[in-house]
Formats: structure tokens, sequence, C-alpha cells
């Protein structure tokens, strides 16, 4: 009797102590947290925002995605920035690039910069940072984005020493630029995250713990990241040793990471957060507030239609009739009801202009609209030519809720325009519909496309005969053509260039070479109080240098 | 007792290389490759990473590497988190997760056995069924929408407790009520058939027959014998609900575990996978042990078998 009292006192000694333990630990919690939401709330110039995830990594040459590349071009900067309209403004070059007769050679100023540990920016530093982004023992996932530099391919595929890369430093302050050709938009690229400098000093001290902590890392940006814990918040600074610092008038920036956008909404509510995005089932709530706005994105989606397999979509009215065949306007405004447009292109609206200043669409022109008169026509002539009369069609999507109402809305809507057709919905997640798709085992597919750098050519080039993203089997010599030319002989005439890839467009579309569906958007609700937000359209979503908050 | 603990740490051991083993096959068979850029890249640019990473090599091989730093601790690098070790990952992630858990679970079943005992002694009353009552919405409100209506009301409209995040004490408020809902109901529902059945039982009688005082009785004889089942429930429930929960903690925005292995899982993360599988697999192992070994302490008609008595 005595030993079991003894063994159940023991027991609840331990629960006492473990809940003791327990709270503890979170007093201390509110301890350390408290600091950072006093300074959030009503103050002037602090900023709070939420990212749907934590940044897998604050190293520039492995980001690749938008959270990374949002904070990133908060706290670092490359050789220019991405300013209004997308255009390269300055950052760490002072003034305008010297560039050679063949458009080959860049010669690059710095001007006079510190990272945040006082020591200035050097030429030297893009050298190291380009070389390690490139190297095959980083693995880094952008690397391609930087394929135009001199060797820079055969450096990423081990066949050359990162040393033989395309880029010198001068003089400590002066940085040349060898390119593989021409490259129309380079100063753009420049701003991209993979361009950044990284101080070779400080990476090699901090070694593996580069990038994995707030205080393994070294800024040049506009502010400076103080606090980080890790898939909860980030917090953000002004950056005194900053270039420009006396334009920067934001203090601090909170961002929580918050996945669940009813949370985001409520945290809005509540009055927590300054800024957030909406999804469709809250727009109509909102929409009328101030502070909605919809953004534009440089994201096309369509149709693939795998022609290399498929009997019935190698017939091009087959396609025409699919491509025709629906209403998109359901999609973009009952189902996303977000600012999304209906697409009849590849190219995106308001993403590039061309040398005269318009912007693409403008002068391309508007092909495989809506037309369930043709359709139906181009249907009945691939029936006729297939010697079929109902035929059943695979339509494989993603399986998030939207992209399911989508593809559901897609299969109602074809079935009843097009006679005879039956559409089977295949929902797979995010990796194997990629890995059905790279290994075209599928027969229609609802794909998505952005940019990777501000030209026409990002989108184009996907469906070159056997390129890599064009995963459809579709083939037209005449496209390969103006392509290639596109990419060689026209690059040093903007105009002619800028007309080929237009006719590009043209003859994919005309083809049917896929089936667009719409351009996203995104709808964002902001608090009044925050103004000079800049939204980009590649690279990083937005830029807060600007950016000022008055309570 | 030593012999049987040998016996049972050698199960236990290979029970976790069993784990390890199959959970690594099954995961391979996932489609895709872990790279978080694979839609962009080409198909030689996603093989020269893939080399880099090892990911290439026979899976017997990949298996063999994998399995011999594993012996050494080594949890691995992260694919998603470039290059964070899978090991802080997972230290970082279990507090708010186990400290949520063990909020609810305390609370839980603090407010169950009330409500079981409640029910029980007030058997076929307006008490026993509102209890009752209780403990079915419990079990079959999901917990997302109780999430939700906590967070609305108490959060937004009557601003009570903080909506969301992990900042201290009171952020803990609402995400240990919604996960406490499950416990209590299981709790309860336990807890009231079992006392009703002990309630019937012959010592209890005879313990009345002999004139010990009715606190006694419930307390002394009642309780204790009805707790033994509730201890079974309870090792793997607080297990389950410790390590995380992708409803509340994505509701909460909680820095959790839960939600990350989910997310290791879509994003083919292969070390953080099996990372976080062997180390749900060892707490599990640990509490199954755990809770053999208190039903001796508490119910000594049941020891453990094997074990030498002298």
């Amino acid at each position: 009797m005595q030993k079991k009292k003894l063994s159940i006192f023991l027991v609840l000694m331990l629960m006492v102590s473990t809940i003791l333990a327990a709270c503890g630990g979170g007093s201390s919690d509110s301890n350390d947290s408290g600091q950072t939401s006093d300074n959030g709330g009503g103050e002037n110039n602090v900023l709070n925002l939420t990212e749907t995830q934590d940044i897998p990594s604050m190293d520039s040459a492995l980001a690749t995605d938008a959270v990374s590349f949002n904070t990133l071009n908060s706290v670092m900067e490359g050789l220019y920035r991405l300013g209004e309209d997308d255009k390269a403004v300055e950052g760490m070059a002072d003034g305008e690039p010297q560039i050679s007769e063949d458009g080959k050679t860049w010669t690059i100023k710095l001007r006079d910069a510190n990272w945040s540990n006082g020591e200035p920016v050097t030429a030297n530093d893009f050298v190291f940072a380009w070389r390690k982004a490139l190297n095959p023992d980083t693995a880094a996932e952008y690397a391609y984005i930087m394929y135009d530099l001199k060797n820079a391919a055969a450096v990423n595929a081990g066949e050359m020493t990162p040393e033989e890369l395309g880029v010198k430093a001068i003089d400590e302050k002066t940085l040349e630029i060898q390119l593989e050709n021409p490259v129309p938009y380079f100063k753009e690229l420049l701003t991209f995250a993979t361009f950044y400098p990284q101080n070779e000093a400080y990476v090699t001290e901090q070694a593996d713990q580069f990038g994995l902590e707030a205080d393994t890392v070294l800024y040049n940006g506009p502010f400076t990241m103080t606090e980080w814990k890790h898939e909860d918040q980030f917090v953000l600074q002004k950056n005194p040793e900053y270039w420009d610092a006396e334009n920067v008038q934001l203090e601090t920036v909170n961002t929580k990471i918050v996945k669940d956008t009813q949370t985001d909404v409520n945290l809005y509510e509540s009055g927590e957060l300054d800024r957030v995005k909406l999804s469709a089932e809250f727009v109509d709530k909102y929409k009328e507030e101030e502070g909605f706005q919809t953004i534009k994105e440089a994201s096309v989606f369509f149709l693939r239609l795998n022609q290399s397999s498929n009997d019935v979509l190698k017939n091009a009215d087959a396609r025409k009739a699919i491509a025709m065949g629906f209403d998109k306007t359901g999609i973009t405004d009952s189902l996303l009801n977000n600012g999304s447009v209906p697409a009849d292109y590849l190219v995106p609206a308001e993403f590039v202009q061309g040398p005269d200043g318009k912007d693409f669409r403008e002068t391309a022109g508007s092909y495989l609209e809506t037309d369930q008169a043709a359709a139906a026509e181009h249907w009945a002539k691939a029936k006729e030519a297939l010697g079929q009369d109902a035929v059943e069609l695979e339509l494989l999507s993603y399986d998030d809720d939207v992209s399911k109402k989508i593809t559901e809305y897609l299969k109602e809507q074809l079935e009843t325009n097009l006679e005879g057709l039956t559409v089977n919905i295949k929902l797979q997640p995010f990796k194997q519909k990629l890995d059905l798709e790279s290994s075209m085992n599928y027969e229609a597919s609802l794909a998505g496309w952005g940019p990777d750098y501000p030209d026409p050519m990002t989108f184009i080039d996907m469906f070159v005969t056997d390129g890599a993203h064009n995963q459809s089997g579709y083939s037209n010599p005449q496209v390969d053509k103006l392509v290639q030319d596109a990419k060689t002989t026209l690059l040093t005439d903007e105009q002619a260039r800028w007309d080929a890839l237009v006719e590009a467009e043209k003859l994919m579309l005309e083809d049917a070479a896929f089936a667009p569906v719409y351009q996203r958007a995104r709808a964002y609700l902001t608090k009044p109080a925050v103004e000079g937000v800049l939204y980009h359209k590649f690279g990083a979503d937005y830029s807060l240098k600007w950016t000022s908050v008055t309570r | 007792m030593v012999k049987y603990t040998l016996k049972r740490l050698f199960y236990m051991v290979l029970t976790l290389f069993i784990i390890a083993t199959i959970t690594f096959f099954l995961m391979k068979l996932l489609p895709g490759s872990p790279l978080t850029n694979q839609e962009r890249l080409s198909p030689e640019q996603q093989e020269l990473i893939l080399d880099k990473y090892g990911l290439n090599d026979p899976l017997p091989i990949q298996y063999v590497n994998y399995m011999t730093n594993l012996v050494q601790g080594d949890l691995g690098l992260s694919f998603q988190y470039d290059n964070r070790p899978v090991a802080q990952m997972i230290a970082e992630r279990i507090g708010p997760s186990a400290e949520l858990g063990f909020q609810a679970i305390v609370f839980g079943t603090i407010v169950g056995i009330l409500l079981g005992v409640i029910a029980a002694l007030k058997h076929n009353t307006i008490w026993d069924y509102t209890a009752t009552t209780i403990a079915v919405l419990g079990i079959s409100i999901p917990s997302f929408v109780f999430a939700g209506l906590l967070q609305y009301y108490f959060g937004v409209e009557w601003q009570w407790f903080p909506v969301a995040s992990w900042e201290g004490f009171e952020y803990t408020i609402l995400p240990t009520l919604s996960l406490s809902v499950f416990v209590i109901a299981t709790v309860a529902r336990y807890m009231r058939s079992e006392l009703l059945e002990v309630l019937n039982s012959d010592y209890i009688m005879l313990a009345r027959a002999k004139g010990v005082s009715a606190p006694v009785i419930m307390v002394k004889h009642a309780l204790r014998n009805a707790l033994i089942p509730i201890i079974t429930l309870l090792g793997p429930l607080a297990v389950n609900i410790m390590t995380g929960s992708l409803v509340i903690e994505r509701i909460f925005a909680i820095p959790g575990i839960g939600e990350q292995f989910v997310r290791s899982i879509n994003t083919n993360d292969y070390t953080v996978i099996m990372g976080i599988t062997l180390f749900y697999s060892v707490l599990f192992i640990a509490v199954v042990f755990i809770v053999d070994i208190l039903y001796g302490i508490i119910d000594p008609r049941i020891r453990v078998s094997g074990g030498d008595r002298k």
C-alpha cells in the first residue's frame, strides 16, 4: 500500500512539474514578442503584412518563390531595381551602363554603397555571387535565368570553371559583363534576385549558416531583417546604411505567416493588418470598400492540347472548336472574381511595350475569341474528318478548389457547345500533374505560365518544336524560324524583332496550338493609410522602398 | 522487469527500422521531384540538380546512404527550406504544437472527466442528456467549423482574444479550446460508460454495504477503476494532438509541425517527410510503452506479460 501511494505521488509530481514547465515557456514567449506587437498597429510608417508561407532561405542565389523574391527585394539591391511601370531604376549601379557597339559587353560603374555591416559593396561582390549561382555545386534552381551571360550554361553544366564566366571586376567599383548575345531587356533582368551581390568574405565566414537566420545575412537594400521567427513572422527595419535612405519612409515592416484567407480577413477586420489578398468568395463583400483594388498579373492560363498522341487533338479544327467553344467570362467574373480577364492570347496584356511604346497586345491582334457558331462549325468538320460522332476527351487539372471549379465549368461548357463531346475530368496533385505533362501522358490540361523576364519571348519560346515547356507536341517550322531569328539575327533591330514575336504568336493562335483561357489578377484590400506600394509583373510582386504609412 | 524492458526496447528499435524502411520506399513512389522550380526547368537542368543531391542514384544506394546518416543521428537538410537542417526544423516547430496539445489534453481531460462523472451520477436525467449531447456534438462537428466560429466571435466580433498568430499565452486560448473539444467529447463518453459499469459492480455494492461514505466510494473505488481505459486512450490521443493539427495551425496561424508535415509531403521534401515521420513514430512508440508501465502502477490486477515476478 505504501509503495503504491508513493508511485501515485510520483506520477502527480511529474504532471505538476510538466504543467509548470509548460507555463514557464508560455510566459517567456509572450515577453519577447510583446515588443514586436507594441510596434504594430496604429503607428506611422509601420506596415503590417502577411505572407502565405515562410521564406525558404535568405540566400539570393537559391531563391525560387514569391515570398523570397518579395522579401529580398526589400532588403537587397542589384545593379538596378524595378521602379514604376516595371522600368529599371538605379540601384547599386551609378548611372547608365556603357554598352559596346555589338551590345555584348556592358560596363557598369558602382555607386558608393555599403553592406549593413558598413563594408563597401564592390564589383567583386557581384562576380562572387554570380559565379556562385552558376556553380553546379550550389544547385541553384534559377541559375538558368543567367544563361545570357557568356559561358554561363557551360559553367552551370560543369563543363567550364566558374572563373570562365563572362563577368569580371575591372576595379573595385567597375564591373564588366560579357553576354552571349545582346539582350534587349538586360537592364530589367539585372533587377532579378539571382543577380544580387553577395559579400564573399562574409558568405565564406558564415558557411552553411548563411541565409538561415536574420543575423547570418548581409543586407544592402532599403531595409534589413532584424527578427525572423521561422514559420511565424519576420520584421524588417529601415537600413541606415542604404545609399538612398533619405527616400525611404517606412520604419518597420512586420510580416506574419498566415496560410488561411479567412484568418487573413479576420486579422484585417480586427485592425492588425494593413493589407489582405482576397479570394473570390470575399470579393463581393469588400469590393465597394475604400482600398479595394485588383492588380493584373502577367500569368496566363490556357489548355495544353496534346497533339502528339491524341488523334482528336491532332486535328486543327477540333482544337479550334475547343478554343472557341466556351465562354471565358463565366470563369473570370464568377469563379475567380478578382479582376482576372478572359484571354484570347498568350502574351499577357499590360506586360511589355514595344519599341513604339505601345503595349504588345495593342500591336498584336485578338484571336480565338469565343464564338459558339464558329466552334460548332469547326467541330462538325473535325468529326467528319475523324469519322467519329462521339468523342471523349480527358481534361487534366490541379486538385485545388479554384482549379476544380474552373475544370467543371469547362466540362459543362464544352459538352453543351460541342455536340457529341464527353469531357472526363482528372484532378491531380501539383507534382503529379507536372509529371504527367512533362511525360506527355495526358490529353488536355489546364496550365498556367508566368514570365521569367520582361519580354514576350518568355511566353513565345515555350511552344517551339521540342521545347522543354512545349509538352504538347506542337510544331510549326515558321514559328521556330521566327523565334530563332528573334533570338539571334534580329537582336539588334528592335522593331523587326518585335514584329517577329507578334507574328509568331499569331501563327500559334491560328493553329490553336493551345486554348487560351484567362489572364490572372489578384484582389487586394489595403488600408487607406498605406501609400506608394509598387506592384510588379515579374520578379518580386511588389516594392516597399517608396511606401509610406500615414495614420 | 529489466528483462521485459530490454525486450521491449529491442522491439521498439526494430519497429522504428521497419517504419523508416517502408516510409523511405513509399515516399520515393511519390510523383515528381523535390525541386521547387520544377515546372520552369528543362529536363537537363533538373538532372543537374538531382545529380548534385544524389537523387539520381539507384534507390538501394540512396536508402543505404540515408540510413547510414540516420544511424549517426543526421536527419539531413531540407529541400524546400534550402539547406536548413531537418532536426532544427522539427525542434523549432514542435514547441508550439506540443504546448497547444498539452493544454488541450489537460483542459479537455479535466472537463471530460467532470462531464462524464456528472452524466453517470445523474444517469437518465437532464444532466446526463446535456452532457451526452455535448459529447456527440464535440465528436461530430469538424474542428475547423468550431475554430472558425471561435475566431470570428471571440476574436473579431467581441475582441476578447487575439484573432491569430503566436505571441503569448492569450494567443493559445482559442486554439486550445478548439483542440480540446474532441478530447472533452472522447473522454466524457468513455468516462460515462465506464463509470456506469463500475458503479454497478459487486465491490461497490460491498463498499456501500460496509457503510463507506459516498464520496470515498466515488473517489477511491469507482473513479480509480473507471480511469484505466481513459489512460489507454489518453496516451495515443496525447501524441496525436501534441504533434499538431493541420487545420488548427492553419486557422490560427501557428508555427507548428502539423502543417509542416503535410506540406513536406506535397512538396516532396524527402528529408523532412522522413524526419517528421520518424519523430512521430518515436513519440508514439515511447508513449505506448509508458502507458503499459503505468497500467501496472494504477491497477495491480494488470501485470505486464513476461515480467519476472519474484
